[in-house]
């Protein structure tokens, strides 16, 4: 069965979306929700398990003080209300990863609600509306092996690893997101990405979407432009990158558009994405049939931060995102276009560091922009975690300012820092890659290029300043690039001024 | 038959304290203490077909080594609690490392946990051998330990009738003499009603006074574990063991434990005055509908006792507690239907597998089939149903309020009684299959028992004699507010002496000898 697509630039014209997100965050305490057994990404299946997070008969849960204290600095920084009392709820269904057949969760009674997050897109500023976060423990994670799809239809078995069981989750869901159609999935990406990085400042949680401790559910629906009405919307799974967030959006936008347009229903339904072709399928249907009777936790009291530590834990927020983010452009003389493309490169706080360290803001941003996000996408890795510092980076960047390398030098400087091979200045040593600064050699060289280049040469006597170009190129490869191009080019210009 | 010295067939008549006496002063030793019991297990308990059948599993093995080791701490000077030594019999629904668990249930035939409840690590800690693990109904829904497994516990007086439920096993293991003292759990007068039918002691404690860390939940809110005996005082030692913060239980109450023992040695002298009873107008019979006339003739002979005492009594009424046992069957499926859909074969327990290639939800449903018996079947459908979307409010949203309501009876009448008093069952033992088809009859065996889960306040039930028309064993309620469990150590022990002292001797005295069984 295949989708009949709508292109993008058509749904927009007939359509208005509806846009909600959910975003499961994984905290990073060092125990989990409910019990003492150690979080820690990657250890052999089942050893970081006991009775209750195994839901062994008469286990019983604890609550995580460390996860409740994350779950309201998440609120707060979110500009959500935080409950004065609330309790933990079941959430009761059949699953082989879910250890008890229900999730402790929360249901009507959340321990944040009511809160909002500004997210810019091209410049423009949208209010996502912020329904509620609330806690809950993560399920057991399944593999099915065999079969062809990787799912647990058509798998010759399937292997659960309960280590992840009862690791606390944040769930931050949003009220319907309501924007002009075209700019829907940049919005989508937007909230996403502004989400991550409140959660990397507020330093609750790894924040990898790679490693899933960020996991998005893009739900969506349609409705005939200017109906103002909701459509039935489809809930997207699991995309597990910003880029997919907006390819989601985008795709079920098509898809929607396509079944409505021949005068069909959506299907409420769950539906899986997938990365490799950008395409949802169909999952388990979810519609109203699913029930989870959800009833409150009668194994565990209720949770009652007082309002001293809710005030305690607000005084301890880091800036906040959005206004972190105008400081820094302002302070760094950025232009709207590089701000957003050093946000988008996630290059922000890796220059605020080096121009900490003593680099130019530009410098700085060129750098991580360009040299750098070229390696760090070849390599396959976060810009982040490339293997070069913000301070080395300042510190190249300090003796190209010196004149003791060039940019081009530079560039050589970081292969030898991604190779391992010491400090920028013994890399520079070993390598032999200082710029010649002896005009005695680079007199020679001038006067070599232009007895080799007489029509250029002309040229430049005769006024055509920027023809120099080509002699400077010559110097630098007779130099090897040893050279600095600033007083090559003084040298020409003097010898035929 | 039987084959004791006369010495072993002394000591399992004696009391854990005067059992702890005995080792204290050195003129016996634990392993002869539990070796008398293991004897006499071996003699009475019989199996599913005959005896007693109060255990479902005997640990001889691990019961004679922990009492050798108890041998050894006190004879160098380090014995670890006033019990050390003293046997003890462990309901199934509680968690026992290294030794089968079951709940009375199929579905849990042959799991071993890996880890001991906290009330068992305790008395593991102090040193008291474990005998084994005591018959129930399945998952504690039953008033008869019919509803197990594993076939039915025999009532020591009369062995076609009923020990009550769900913990016979525990009070038939105690009433035949097979354990001085067996612990229990209570969620709507599982420890009450069979120390009612069986001539026995049961305490269920206040709500959170006792860990229920390793207690195979049936439902969370109402469930407690106490202790099952033959005197008041020994439940009050046992009790004062077990009780106290458990930070493995959000729900454990963060008070110090009670003087329980000192409350009990009070009681003995026999002096009421002052204290004020309350006799539950509800639950006193004035209907007169199922009531036993003999339980009556008791229930009003105890309550004169107590004015002899010098206590005050008035009637008090509690009209919301009419409306406790729907409450309560509605609140108790609710929690148990999500409790145990734990058990899908995927971990642990019973695992059937239907022919072919059967998915993994396919295996669940085989499993939970075969697994489950017809009464827990029928509490997870109500309760599924209680909890759905569209009926929650009718049902498991509305018990709550009721609930509520019943707390708020509680608390009225405690604020002009000290404690509240009643029959601790309608009847007496009935015939083994009576009630088997009649749901809601045997539903009503616990219409005294279930306000006090509700409200989470503390219950006791002493024998008060044995009814006219059958010469069986009646019990006497006593119900203090939460956290005033003394009361309830008091007001037992005084009536236990009066009432012993009347009888000569203690009731179970009365009970028929047991023969034994191959």
């Amino acid at each position: 069965m295949s989708d009949t697509l709508v292109p993008f630039d058509e749904v927009v014209q007939r359509y208005d979306p509806a846009l909600g997100l959910e975003v499961h965050v994984e905290l990073n305490t060092n125990t989990k929700m409910f019990c003492g057994c150690p979080t820690t990404f990657g250890a052999e299946p089942n050893t970081q398990v006991c009775p209750t997070c195994l839901g062994l008969p008469g286990a019983m849960p604890v609550v995580n003080r460390k996860a409740v204290e994350s779950a309201i600095r998440i609120g707060l920084a979110l500009n959500c209300s935080i409950a004065e009392w609330c309790r933990f709820a079941r959430k009761n269904y059949f699953y082989p990863d879910m250890p008890k057949n229900f999730q402790t969760s929360q249901y009507d009674e959340p321990i944040a609600f009511d809160g909002w997050l500004d997210v810019e897109v091209d410049g423009e500023t949208f209010r996502v509306e912020i329904e509620r976060a609330h806690m809950e423990e993560d399920t057991g994670k399944s593999t099915h092996v065999g079969g062809a799809t990787g799912r647990i239809h058509g798998a010759d078995y399937s292997l659960v690893d309960y280590n992840r069981a009862g690791i606390p989750l944040i769930e931050i869901v949003t009220r319907p997101i309501l924007v002009p159609a075209a700019k829907a999935p940049a919005v989508a990406r937007a909230y996403v990405a502004q989400l991550r990085d409140l959660i990397v400042a507020l330093g609750v949680s790894d924040a990898r979407m790679d490693q899933g401790s960020i996991r998005a559910d893009v739900n969506l629906s349609l409705a005939p432009k200017g109906a103002g009405v909701l459509g039935t919307r489809s809930e997207t799974k699991n995309v597990n990158s910003l880029r997919s967030v907006e390819r989601a959006v985008r795709f079920e936008m098509s898809r929607h558009a396509g079944i409505l347009d021949a005068g069909g229903a959506v299907l409420q339904e769950t539906r899986h994405f997938h990365e490799d072709t950008g395409t949802t399928s169909s999952g388990r249907e979810k519609s109203d049939a699913e029930d989870y009777r959800y009833f409150p936790e009668p194994d565990l009291v209720p949770v009652a931060p007082s309002r001293e530590w809710v005030e305690e834990l607000r005084a301890t927020l880091p800036e906040n995102p959005t206004q972190k983010r105008a400081r820094l452009q302002q302070e760094w003389g950025f232009s709207d276009l590089e701000m957003r493309d050093t946000v988008g490169a996630g290059a922000l706080d890796l220059v605020e560091q080096t121009v900490a360290a003593g680099a130019a803001p530009q410098a700085a941003r060129k750098w991580w922009l360009t040299e750098l996000a070229r390696r760090a996408n070849d390599a396959g890795v976060e810009l982040a975690e490339l293997g070069v510092t913000p301070a080395q980076v300042a510190e190249v960047q300090g003796l190209v300012d010196a004149k003791t390398i060039n940019d081009k030098l530079a560039r050589q400087v970081f292969d030898g820092l991604l190779a391992g091979e010491g400090t920028p200045e013994e890399i520079i040593a070993a390598r032999g890659l200082a710029v010649v600064s002896d005009d005695g050699a680079l007199s020679a060289a001038v006067d070599k290029a232009i007895a080799d280049n007489p029509d250029v040469a002309d040229k430049i006597r005769d006024g055509k300043v920027a023809a120099a170009g080509a002699l400077i190129g010559a110097v630098m490869k007779e130099m090897r690039g040893q050279a600095d191009a600033g007083r090559v080019r003084e040298l020409i210009l003097e010898k035929l001024g | 038959m039987s084959a004791r010295t006369d010495g072993s067939a002394e000591l399992i008549r004696k009391t854990a304290v005067e059992l702890a006496d005995l080792l204290a002063t050195g003129e016996t030793t634990s392993v002869e203490i539990t070796q008398a019991h293991l004897d006499r297990i071996a003699a009475v308990d019989g199996s599913a077909d005959a005896g007693v059948h109060a255990f479902l599993h005997v640990d001889a093995e691990g019961a004679l080594a922990q009492a050798a080791e108890s041998d050894a701490r006190r004879a160098a000077g380090e014995a670890r609690h006033l019990l050390d030594g003293v046997p003890i019999a462990v309901k199934d629904v509680l968690t026992t490392q290294g030794l089968p668990t079951t709940c009375g249930s199929r579905i849990l035939q042959g799991w071993v946990p890996p880890y001991d409840a906290t009330v068992v690590r305790k008395i593991k800690d102090a040193g008291l051998p474990i005998l084994g693990k005591t018959n129930m109904d399945e998952f504690a829904m039953g008033s008869s330990t019919e509803h197990s497994a594993y076939g039915p516990t025999r009532n020591p007086w009369d062995q076609t009738r009923i020990p009550g439920g769900s913990g016979g096993g525990s009070a038939a293991a105690v009433a035949a003499f097979e354990a001085p003292l067996a612990l229990g759990t209570d969620t709507g007068g599982s420890i009450r009603q069979p120390g009612a039918v069986t001539g026995t002691v049961g305490v269920k404690p206040t709500y959170g006074g006792v860990s229920r860390y390793g207690l195979v939940a049936l439902a969370n809110s109402l469930d407690q574990v106490g202790p099952v005996t033959r005197t008041v005082l020994d439940a009050a030692l046992l009790h004062e063991l077990i009780g106290g913060h458990d930070p493995l239980d959000s729900t454990s109450v963060d008070e110090p434990v009670g003087a329980y023992v000192t409350a009990a040695r009070e009681g003995v002298r026999g002096d009421l005055s002052g204290l004020k009873v309350g006799v539950i107008k509800e639950l006193a019979g004035a209907d007169g509908s199922g009531w036993q006339p003999g339980v009556m003739e008791r229930f009003a002979d105890t309550v004169d006792l107590l004015k002899e005492m010098g206590a005050e009594v008035s009637e008090v009424s509690c009209p919301t507690f009419v409306h406790a046992m729907a409450t309560y069957y509605l609140i108790l499926p609710a929690e148990c239907s999500s409790n145990l859909a734990k058990f899908d074969a995927m971990r642990y327990g019973l695992r059937v597998v239907p022919e072919g290639d059967p998915s993994a939800e396919a295996v669940m449903r085989a499993t939970r089939d075969a697994g489950f018996g017809d009464e827990v079947k029928r509490r997870i459908i109500i309760g599924t149903y209680a909890l759905s979307s569209g009926y929650y409010d009718a049902y498991y949203g509305q018990a709550q309020k009721v609930r509520t309501l019943i707390a708020r009876d509680f608390a009225a009448a405690f604020e002009n009684v000290d404690v509240l008093v009643s029959p601790t069952a309608p009847t007496t033992a009935f015939p083994l299959g009576e009630k088997l088809d009649d749901p809601l009859a045997m539903y009503l065996q616990d219409l005294a028992t279930i306000p006090a889960n509700l409200a989470g306040v503390p219950g006791i039930s002493v024998p008060a004699g044995l009814a006219a028309e059958d010469g069986l064993p009646v019990g006497f309620q006593v119900l203090a507010p939460a956290l005033a469990d003394e009361r309830l150590y008091r007001v037992g022990a005084a009536v236990e002496a009066a009432l012993t002292a009347r009888w000569g001797g203690p009731i179970l005295d009365k009970a028929p000898v047991l023969e034994g069984v191959r």
